[in-house]
């Protein structure tokens, strides 16, 4: 499969990294085991609020096997768990506990850790661990009137204000106002793996390892230095493969601390896996938000201003993210349309659930949902269609890049460029709009419950500031790129091998791509807010030509010619133009280029240079996603008949994997619009805590995803133009379910919470049936 | 999610297996068919048996055997052998064909046991609403002898039945369907593979254009399947029109008292009663 040199960038090819994950060969955090290795086993809270009263641990610590057991009291020396970008003073008082003191917030807190010779050992003691909880009434209702959450400061952990323009006074002069009051419900990233976290430390080196890292090692390692006191110097994380992040996983939670610490104190390397049950009330949860958002609309159907109030159940503590979900709604809320006036008011509210952060698209899937509902309810209104109303509001092109006074994840918020409407007509043509829309009439005519959904929006990814890579030829012509970016499955190694292939006039396969090691690289941000391809891939460049230009001009001295006219293909230095005549190997230049190499002259030995991209902003992309939903009447089952994702990449470096992004992105929004939520009784109890309650969407239950790549507004932010995929195909998936669903049911408006059970669309068939014949 | 310590027998006979049964059973000893029920529970420690009696080492039980219009399906046969065409011979084999891709999915079905399913006695297991349609019986033996449980008096409650804990079940006995029989089958879960929240069950035969020896049963709405008597008599005589099948479905609806928990209403349970038993009336005619 020998390329021209040029086409690694654009093509779609097979996944560098599945051959040992396809072949059971990989090495997942559970596989991950040492000599003398313990095994810590959690003791969780029982109810969601309460005192803590007492935790004994006699009978436990005096079982067989047993080798400690630590309360709060074992670990008093411990700081909270911090917040990654630094400490924020007013939000510290919110933060979690390694393990609970005095009071526990959600059922699944951790109050206990056990240390064990095995892990069957360790859940039996965990067992005989008594703990004694004064019940207290749960907070579970994010919108109701804030409460005590300890003396002196209430459940609402702050507010996010952000906006613009004048909204009093448009709203006071408007055409017409609509508001719409709806819900997201509480789901979450809920990866195959389960979390794992294996402690070691090595005292012949002084150096603490954390392995089963995920996602940012990097700041993690930062992080966990300073919570432990440690030096950066003598802290190492290390990502192995990881069963799915979604962003939920590699994020430090208590469980993470426990490891380090214990690994330490007991001298022995400590491994903990999580359980099902365990990961569906101790992993971070997500998307739990309540909108009561109205929108200004002139006579035209002209959007010209929002006013959003939300409230977001964040759970019993704000964890490593702090309030950045909250943050990034209110900041990317206004979407693709132009929007003169906008003011959000974003409650942080704290509730006896698991705790709450980031959920592939935060903030993204949740404002998308309310927005498009609200461009859905405008459009009713006013008696326009839902393309029409969407087309008039648009931002247009020669208004790009369009500068929004709004900050999402710490960027002012600058679309870099994007050609909406255009998306849009080419989606409409694709699925063939006005066809269907022929095709609702008619198979309502024949009774059936059937309608179109549409949503509009725009997707941030790229986050800086900065990347860096390093490119190392050996002298086997193998090609290794360091870098500090990190692999959650999404195709990283691809990728990135791609783009330095490409630019060294390699093979892909000859390139060998290092992630998620605080060891090999001293910086990297990681993998998160669809940031990895875009950042990383643009430092290896970086660093790729800069070994590119040095193997010419090594190649120029062997060959006798000037570097000008000599150029790369299939990993040799060739003079330009010529398919025959001398030439020289990628490895053989790394040869001369030795540190004892006669040949070397001056040069800094090695055939090997560091890159770095760095970045003001973020990088836009955005899609249009339309849906084809029939409802069963006699059951409410819904059939998602059809779905696009038409989506604008800038430039994709594989489409293939791009549309894999988008796919998967979109089935795990179908299952937070349709199947999945993490639900609580009136106690505070968990209801969803396996996979018999908690329902995943499986193979019988997604559409086949149509999926229309376009390259036609390639990022003015980056060298390589790309923009990101990785939450594309999720962002929407909610509101044009919604859309499609609300439109089936023939009566606009009903569809106001995530997710949607066949349960409530049948009561409402019914109830809309009865309504008729009285 | 490991489970808590137990101790493990594997008896080759099933004397052996009712020995151990009247022993180990007052003391929460278990027996474990395929696991698909039981395993899971005892990950999650709802269930710690001190002892697991394993009967997949009895070779006699793995049979499927037809003694005129009796079918007896021994405790060693799994969901899936029913998946092959002729396992059981004639429309029951047929009609058991179709039920069993509702059950699980395929993984589970090569492990989980016809009779597992029968002593679990879980409210939505198809396994045990065809026991009740068809009038099954279930044979039950233990140290003191052999007892064969009519449908009508094993099933008691959700995963209640009257088999003693130190019964094994052997084998559950089905009377074949005659010739001609019209079996129809409608189940609605929230995805494919999950436990049904209501199913329907039917069978008739047509003569001189007239349905008799009507079967409805109905499962996982209540907390055990049953047949439904006024449904069956609404049925009984009438020609298999639309009409007719609409009204016998609204009756069977009426019929049920629906279980109500923190995922379904009663009301929709019910709707879903009537939506099945029209779908499984539509699918045998
Ligand atoms: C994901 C999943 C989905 C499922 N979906 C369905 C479904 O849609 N419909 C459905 O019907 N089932 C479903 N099941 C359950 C499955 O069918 C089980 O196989 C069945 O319920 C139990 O059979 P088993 O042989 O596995 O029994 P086991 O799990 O081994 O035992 C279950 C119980 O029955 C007792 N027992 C078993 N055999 C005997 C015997 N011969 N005599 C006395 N006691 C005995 C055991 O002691 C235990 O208490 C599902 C299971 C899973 C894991």
């Amino acid at each position: 499969m020998s390329k021209p040199a040029e086409r690694w960038i654009g093509a779609s090819v097979p996944r560098l990294e599945d051959l040992p994950l396809v072949t059971g060969r990989g090495r997942f955090a559970g596989d991950v085991d040492f000599p003398h290795q313990l095994h810590m086993r959690i003791v969780r809270s029982s109810l969601a609020h309460g005192r803590l009263i007492s935790v004994d641990t006699a009978a436990a610590r005096a079982m067989d096997g047993v080798v400690a057991v630590w309360t709060a009291a074992d670990i008093a020396d411990l700081p909270p768990i911090e917040f990654r970008e630094g400490p924020i003073e007013k939000l510290a008082p919110y933060r979690q506990l390694v393990l609970a003191a005095e009071r526990v917030r959600y059922v699944g807190d951790p109050v206990a850790a056990v240390f064990a010779e095995d892990p069957y050992i360790a859940e039996d003691a965990a067992e005989c661990v008594v703990v004694e909880i004064e019940e207290l009434e749960p907070v579970l209702d994010a919108a109701a009137t804030p409460v005590e959450y300890r003396p002196g400061l209430d459940t609402e952990s702050t507010i996010c204000r952000q906006g613009y323009g004048d909204v009093d006074a448009i709203f006071a002069d408007a055409a017409t106002v609509v508001e719409i009051d709806v819900s997201i419900g509480r789901h979450s990233g809920v990866p195959l793996e389960t979390r794992g976290a294996i402690g070691r430390y090595d005292a012949a080196r002084d150096v603490l390892e954390l392995h089963g890292a995920a996602k940012v090692p990097h700041r993690n390692r930062e992080s966990l230095a300073r919570m432990l006191g440690r030096s950066t110097a003598g802290v190492h994380l290390y990502e192995g493969h990881v069963g799915g992040g979604f962003g939920i996983r590699g994020e430090i939670y208590p469980e993470d601390v426990l490891v380090l610490v214990a690994a330490m104190r007991l001298g022995r390397p400590v491994k903990w896996l999580e359980d099902r049950r365990e990961h569906m009330i101790a992993a971070n949860q997500s998307r739990q938000q309540r909108h009561r958002i109205r929108a200004a609309v002139d006579g035209e159907g002209r959007v010209l201003a929002i006013d959003d109030d939300f409230f977001h159940d964040q759970g019993a503590y704000l964890r490593t993210h702090g309030s950045r979900v909250v943050d990034t709604t209110c900041g990317i809320l206004p979407g693709p349309y132009r929007l003169p006036h906008y003011r959000v008011n974003g409650h942080v509210r704290m509730t006896n659930k698991t705790p709450c952060a980031t959920y592939r698209s935060p903030g993204r899937f949740e404002s998308n949902f309310a927005r498009e509902r609200l461009m859905d309810a405008v459009a009713e209104r006013l008696g326009l269609s839902r393309v029409e109303v969407r087309r008039r509001n648009l931002i247009a092109p020669r208004e790009m890049p369009f500068e929004r006074p709004l900050v999402a994840l710490g960027d002012d918020v600058v679309y870099d460029s994007g050609r909406y409407e255009a998306l849009l007509d080419k989606a409409l043509a694709h699925i063939g709009w006005d066809a269907l829309e022929r095709d609702v009439v008619s198979r309502r005519a024949a009774g059936e419950y059937f309608g179109l959904g549409l949503a509009i929006y725009v997707e941030k990814s790229g986050l800086g500031p900065t990347d860096g890579a390093r490119v190392n030829i050996h002298t086997s012509g193998e090609i290794e790129v360091i870098t500090g970016g990190a692999s959650v499955g999404q195709g990283f190694e691809t990728v990135i091998a791609q783009v330095c292939a490409e630019v060294l006039g390699s093979d892909y396969r000859q390139v060998r791509v290092i992630h998620g090691r605080t060891d090999r690289i001293e910086y990297g941000i990681g993998a998160h807010a669809t940031r990895a391809t875009v950042m990383t891939a643009n430092a290896a460049a970086v660093a790729a030509n800069k070994v590119r230009a040095k193997a010419l001009d090594m190649a120029a001295q062997l060959l006798q010619a000037d570097a000008a006219d000599l150029d790369i293909a299939d990993g040799r230095v060739v003079r330009k133009g010529e398919g025959e005549g001398a030439s020289i190997g990628l490895g053989e230049l790394a040869h001369h280029l030795r540190p004892t190499s006669p040949t070397r002259g001056d040069r800094d030995p090695g055939l090997t240079a560091e890159g770095w991209f760095n970045t003001s902003h973020m990088t836009y992309p955005y899609g249009v996603q339309i849906a084809v939903a029939a409802i069963d009447k006699d059951t409410g089952a819904v059939r998602i008949e059809k779905l696009l994702i038409a989506y604008d990449i800038g430039r994709a470096i594989n489409p293939m994997l791009v549309e894999g992004q988008l796919v998967g992105g979109f089935a795990q929004g179908l299952g937070g619009s349709l199947l999945e939520e993490f639900r609580y009784d009136e106690r505070g109890q968990p209801l969803s805590v396996t996979f018999a309650d908690y329902l995943l969407p499986t193979a019988h239950d997604v559409p086949n995803v149509d999926v229309m790549l376009t390259e036609d507004a390639p990022s003015g932010v980056n060298p390589l133009g790309i923009k990101g995929a990785g939450e594309g195909g999720i962002a929407a998936a909610g509101a044009v379910i919604a859309s499609a669903i609300d439109d089936a049911l023939g009566s606009a408006g009903t569809i106001t919470r995530l997710p949607i059970t066949p349960q409530y669309l049948k009561a409402t068939i019914d109830a809309a049936r009865a309504a008729v014949r009285v | 999610m490991k489970p808590a310590r137990f101790s493990y027998h594997l008896p080759a006979t099933v004397d052996e297996a009712v020995a151990l049964l009247a022993k180990l059973a007052p003391d929460d000893g278990r027996i474990i068919a395929g696991g698909q029920s039981l395993v899971p529970t005892m990950a999650f420690r709802m269930a710690q048996p001190p002892h697991l009696i394993d009967i997949n080492g009895i070779a006699e039980l793995n049979r499927i055997d037809v003694e005129g219009d009796i079918v007896r399906i021994g405790a060693g046969v799994r969901h899936a052998a029913f998946e092959a065409a002729g396992a059981v011979p004639g429309v029951t084999g047929v009609w058991l064909g179709q039920v069993v891709r509702h059950i699980a999915h395929y993984p589970i079905r090569t492990r989980g046991t016809f009779c597992g399913s029968v002593a679990n006695a879980d409210p939505a297991s198809e396994w045990c609403c065809v026991v009740a349609a068809l009038d099954g019986r279930v044979v039950a033996e233990s140290a003191s002898g052999t007892r064969r449980i009519a449908a009508a008096d094993y099933f008691e409650g959700v995963m209640a039945t009257s088999r003693r804990d130190d019964e094994l079940v052997t084998a559950v006995e089905l009377p074949l369907l005659p010739d001609g029989t019209r079996c129809g089958f409608a189940e609605f879960s929230r995805r494919p593979g999950d436990f049904a929240i209501a199913m329907a069950m039917t069978a008739y035969r047509l003569v001189d254009d007239l349905i008799v020896e009507a079967r409805i049963a109905i499962g996982g709405a209540e907390p055990f399947p049953r047949r439904i008597a006024e449904a069956e008599a609404a049925l009984n005589g009438q020609p298999p029109t639309a009409a007719v099948f609409a009204e016998v479905a609204a009756i069977a609806a009426a019929a049920v008292d629906p279980m109500e928990d923190s995922n379904n209403t009663a009301d929709y349970r019910r709707s879903l009663v009537r939506a099945m038993t029209l779908r499984a009336l539509e699918a045998a005619a």
